[in-house]
């Protein structure tokens, strides 16, 4: 019972997954885009997670802290780079 | 015994004072170069003259040093009757060359220690070329002549013609020189030595291989283009670009007939079957028509000399491929008309050296002191040059085969073969035999009419002070010395023949022909006056008929084929070497488009056609196993969003947007790394996209837009099967392996191991610093050097305006 749960939860964040993509791709803005890849790294946190328990494993925590900590760059980093052109100031 | 005896020292002498020129010429100026150079022939002749007893008697002076003794290669010399012959003639007319070069080269204008360095080389290499018994060796020496005769066409390389010239010869004498060495790989193959003497031993097991005919043809090439025989002549006339001794020496006397010699060295091998017979013959036969007819159409004394040594070549060559048929009959009556042949091959060879050799020094003598070799200009020199005069006429008057010179006796003998050849009954001789004394005959009167020509343009006539830039005089004696000594020798070998014939002309002719060594029909007699026969009659209507035509001169210089003096097979050669190099260029251009999409073309349909056929061929594909791992719903949605990223990445109209896709694609790469149990995969694959997307959106803000259309429809076609045959390629690939899978993998050493003998758990890493530690030491390095190498692409840019 426990398991189909976790397959229910992989399959509705794969779902969105799949969504957040289709935004990404067809999105009429560039932020659009960016807000939609900053939502699918997000949820590919939680994917991991349920992943985690599935496996029944800890080896992934770093890759769970590592996908938030780039998600949060990567959205920074391309919205910096949308309203000024650069990413990093030259001083 | 690893010894160099005193033969090995001479035949590389030559080779080791070529070392020492250049010091000499350096350092003692005052003094011509030449003499120094003079002594090493001059001993090397008196050197070889001590082997004639030895060889007379029948004796064989053979000597090895191991050279490369694995591969079977041993410097062999090996001196007997043929080697000695040729032998003498390379030192004792190099002797007299390099006499005749003191005078005839300045000592002030001429480089001449690039001279006689290239002339001693020539020397050398051809010492080793007949000297040699090893047949590697023998072709090592072989190019070696090659190599310093267009060294020594193109002396004066500051002229076009001389380097078109040295050229021409380089390519046809290597053209064949290689192929020689195919034919002698071939025999080394069937006899498993490289020695000659080791193969006239096995000649019937060579005669019975199928190899026999390929490797005959093969030699026979190499022989037949050095030795200038038709169609492969056409070099020598252009060599005459060279100086004159240069020409004298390499284009008359000695290189030229290193083919002659080959041919009688193989004869032991070859001889006694149909083809070498024939092929001989025949192309000798045309050669020496074709030489002497084109001979009376040039203009230069030069070109007339070296279209006869053409043809006389191809007399030789003619004898030679009739005498071949001795060793078809060992024994019985008819062994006396083929040897008959051979030994007149052999006497003619000498002949033609001697009087080859002073017409050419005398032509080398009226260039130099009138300052031209046009027929045309020159005439009435008669009382102004009384000496160069003398020797030309007695050396014209042998080339055209009158008494009482040596060229007589020689052209009365093959006279004599020729006209014996149809009573052969061999080798359907009966039916084609009759051409051959009808052309030698035709050709003789073309010999003569030449000569002739020659003869009386240059010496008789009016003499025109006008047509000359120097005065014109008697050249001084130094120069006069060597054509006088070949043309004394053109005398003392037509009045007394038999002074060769014991002494060097038998030996030789039991190395052409070894089983008649104690046979009672080889007493080699050659008579002065012989009776009025058959050949005597030829010989009076050579003269005959060779006067009237030059009496006719008037009317058929009007022809206009006497006015075409150069060789229509020039025209082929020219039109080869123009094809090679448009047609090299146009196939290059054809596909060396200086475009990268087109070369990844050619790259990848290589790829996809190439395994695609292995793969079919060694029948390898297998798509449906027993067992797949069972398939997720979540694995399929990740796959569907890996996909729509990829067509997205190929399809989208903004970098932007295909950089998104891509971004994405990376991410899920890394879902899968978890989904499979890959944690420190799925670690670096998120770094390493997040990096390389922002390093991408850095490149992007400096690139201009996407172009519309970049390719046309069709290669968009073309690429869009290419792409589609690799995809299938590697996915049929991949799954086939998968399931073609032979051995378990090492995993389980590691499993165990890790632990147990590194101290670690993490697998994945003690693999990386510890198993395979060195692996990671050089990706350490590439990444080191891509560091480095992007810091130095920016800061150490080079400006537009400096490159």
């Amino acid at each position: 019972m426990f398991e189909t749960i976790l397959f229910v939860a992989l399959i509705t964040t794969s779902v969105s997954m799949l969504i957040c993509l289709i935004r990404a791709i067809i999105g009429p803005t560039t932020s659009d885009r960016i807000v939609a890849l900053d939502t699918f790294g997000i949820t590919l946190i939680g994917f991991i997670g349920v992943i985690m328990i599935l496996q029944e494993t800890l080896a992934y925590t770093e890759v769970i802290l590592v996908i938030s900590i780039l998600a949060f760059i990567g959205t920074v980093a391309m919205s910096k780079f949308i309203e000024r052109g650069v990413i990093i100031d030259r001083h | 015994m690893c010894v160099f005896t005193a033969l090995h020292w001479a035949t590389i002498s030559p080779l080791l004072l070529a070392i020492i020129i250049p010091f000499i010429y350096k350092y003692v100026r005052q003094i011509h170069t030449g003499w120094f150079v003079l002594i090493l022939p001059v001993i090397l002749f008196i050197y070889f003259i001590q082997f004639l007893p030895t060889v007379s008697n029948g004796d064989i002076i053979s000597n090895s040093v191991p050279w490369v003794p694995s591969l079977g290669i041993h410097f062999n010399v090996y001196v007997d009757g043929l080697s000695l012959l040729f032998a003498l003639l390379i030192t004792g007319i190099g002797s007299l060359v390099v006499l005749y070069s003191i005078f005839y080269l300045s000592k002030i204008k001429e480089q001449l220690h690039k001279f006689y360095v290239y002339l001693l080389l020539f020397m050398g290499a051809m010492l080793g070329v007949v000297l040699s018994d090893n047949l590697i060796v023998l072709y090592t020496f072989w190019e070696l002549t090659s190599l310093a005769s267009a060294l020594l066409i193109s002396y004066w390389y500051t002229r076009k013609k001389s380097r078109d010239g040295a050229q021409k010869s380089m390519l046809i004498t290597v053209f064949g020189g290689f192929s020689m060495l195919a034919g002698i790989i071939m025999l080394s193959i069937i006899t498993d030595t490289f020695s000659i003497r080791e193969m006239i031993a096995q000649a019937d097991i060579i005669a019975s291989s199928e190899l026999f005919i390929p490797a005959m043809l093969f030699i026979l090439l190499g022989a037949f283009t050095k030795s200038a025989q038709f169609p492969f002549h056409i070099w020598l006339p252009d060599a005459m670009e060279a100086p004159t001794p240069v020409s004298a020496y390499l284009h008359s006397a000695t290189m030229v007939k290193a083919g002659i010699y080959l041919v009688a060295r193989f004869t032991p091998i070859f001889g006694g079957a149909a083809e070498w017979f024939w092929i001989i013959s025949t192309f000798g036969i045309v050669t020496l028509l074709w030489g002497s007819l084109s001979a009376v159409r040039q203009k230069d004394l030069k070109g007339i000399l070296a279209f006869s040594t053409i043809s006389q070549l191809g007399l030789i060559m003619t004898l030679l491929g009739l005498g071949s048929a001795t060793l078809y009959f060992t024994d019985g009556q008819n062994v006396e008309i083929y040897l008959a042949a051979i030994v007149t091959a052999v006497f003619h060879l000498i002949n033609h050296a001697t009087f080859k050799g002073s017409l050419f020094m005398s032509a080398g003598i009226i260039d130099h002191e009138t300052g031209t070799r046009d027929i045309r200009k020159l005439g009435g020199l008669m009382t102004i040059m009384p000496i160069t005069f003398t020797m030309s006429l007695i050396g014209l008057a042998a080339m055209a085969g009158l008494p009482p010179f040596n060229g007589f006796l020689s052209k009365e003998m093959f006279f004599t073969s020729v006209l014996h050849a149809t009573e052969f009954g061999i080798f359907n001789m009966e039916t084609f035999g009759m051409l051959f004394p009808v052309i030698a005959w035709i050709a003789s009167i073309f010999t003569f009419l030449y000569c002739a020509v020659m003869f009386f343009q240059t010496f008789t006539g009016k003499f025109e002070p006008s047509n000359f830039k120097k005065v014109v005089h008697e050249a001084p004696a130094g120069l006069l010395i060597s054509p006088l000594v070949l043309a004394s020798l053109v005398v003392i070998f037509g009045f007394f023949p038999n002074i060769l014939s014991k002494s060097i002309i038998e030996p030789a002719v039991v190395s052409i022909a070894p089983m008649l060594a104690d046979s009672a029909y080889l007493d080699v007699d050659i008579y002065m006056w012989h009776g009025f026969n058959t050949e005597l009659m030829m010989t009076i209507g050579v003269v005959v008929l060779g006067t009237i035509l030059f009496l006719l001169m008037n009317k058929w210089v009007k022809l206009s084929i006497y006015k075409k003096e150069r060789d229509p097979f020039n025209r082929v050669y020219d039109g080869l070497l123009a094809g090679v190099s448009t047609g090299g260029r146009k196939l290059t251009d054809s596909y060396m488009k200086d475009n990268f999409r087109q070369y990844l073309i050619y790259i990848y349909s290589f790829i996809v056609l190439f395994l695609g056929y292995m793969m079919i061929h060694l029948d390898v594909i297998a798509l449906f196993p027993e067992v797949y791992a069972p398939i997720a719903f979540h694995e399929v949605t990740l796959v569907v969003i890996m996909i729509a990223g990829a067509i997205t990445v190929a399809v989208a109209k903004t970098r932007l947007t295909s950089l998104a896709a891509l971004g994405s694609l990376g991410f899920a790469i890394a879902i899968f790394f978890v989904l499979f149990r890959a944690p420190d995969l799925a670690l670096t694959q998120l770094v390493i996209e997040t990096v390389s997307t922002l390093l991408f959106l850095l490149c992007f803000y400096h690139l201009p837009l996407f172009k519309e259309t970049i390719d046309s429809k069709s290669s968009q076609i073309v690429n869009g099967i290419v792409a589609t045959g690799i995809g299938v390629l590697v996915t049929v690939l991949a799954i086939s392996a998968h399931n073609n899978r032979y051995f378990d993998s090492l995993v389980d050493f590691f499993v165990d191991a890790s632990y147990e003998q590194a101290g670690g758990n993490n697998m994945v890493n003690v693999i990386l610093v510890d198993f395979r530690g060195f692996d990671t030491l050089f990706e350490i390095a590439v990444l080191g050097i891509a560091a480095i190498g992007i810091y130095a692409m920016i800061k150490g840019s080079i400006k537009e305006e400096e490159l």
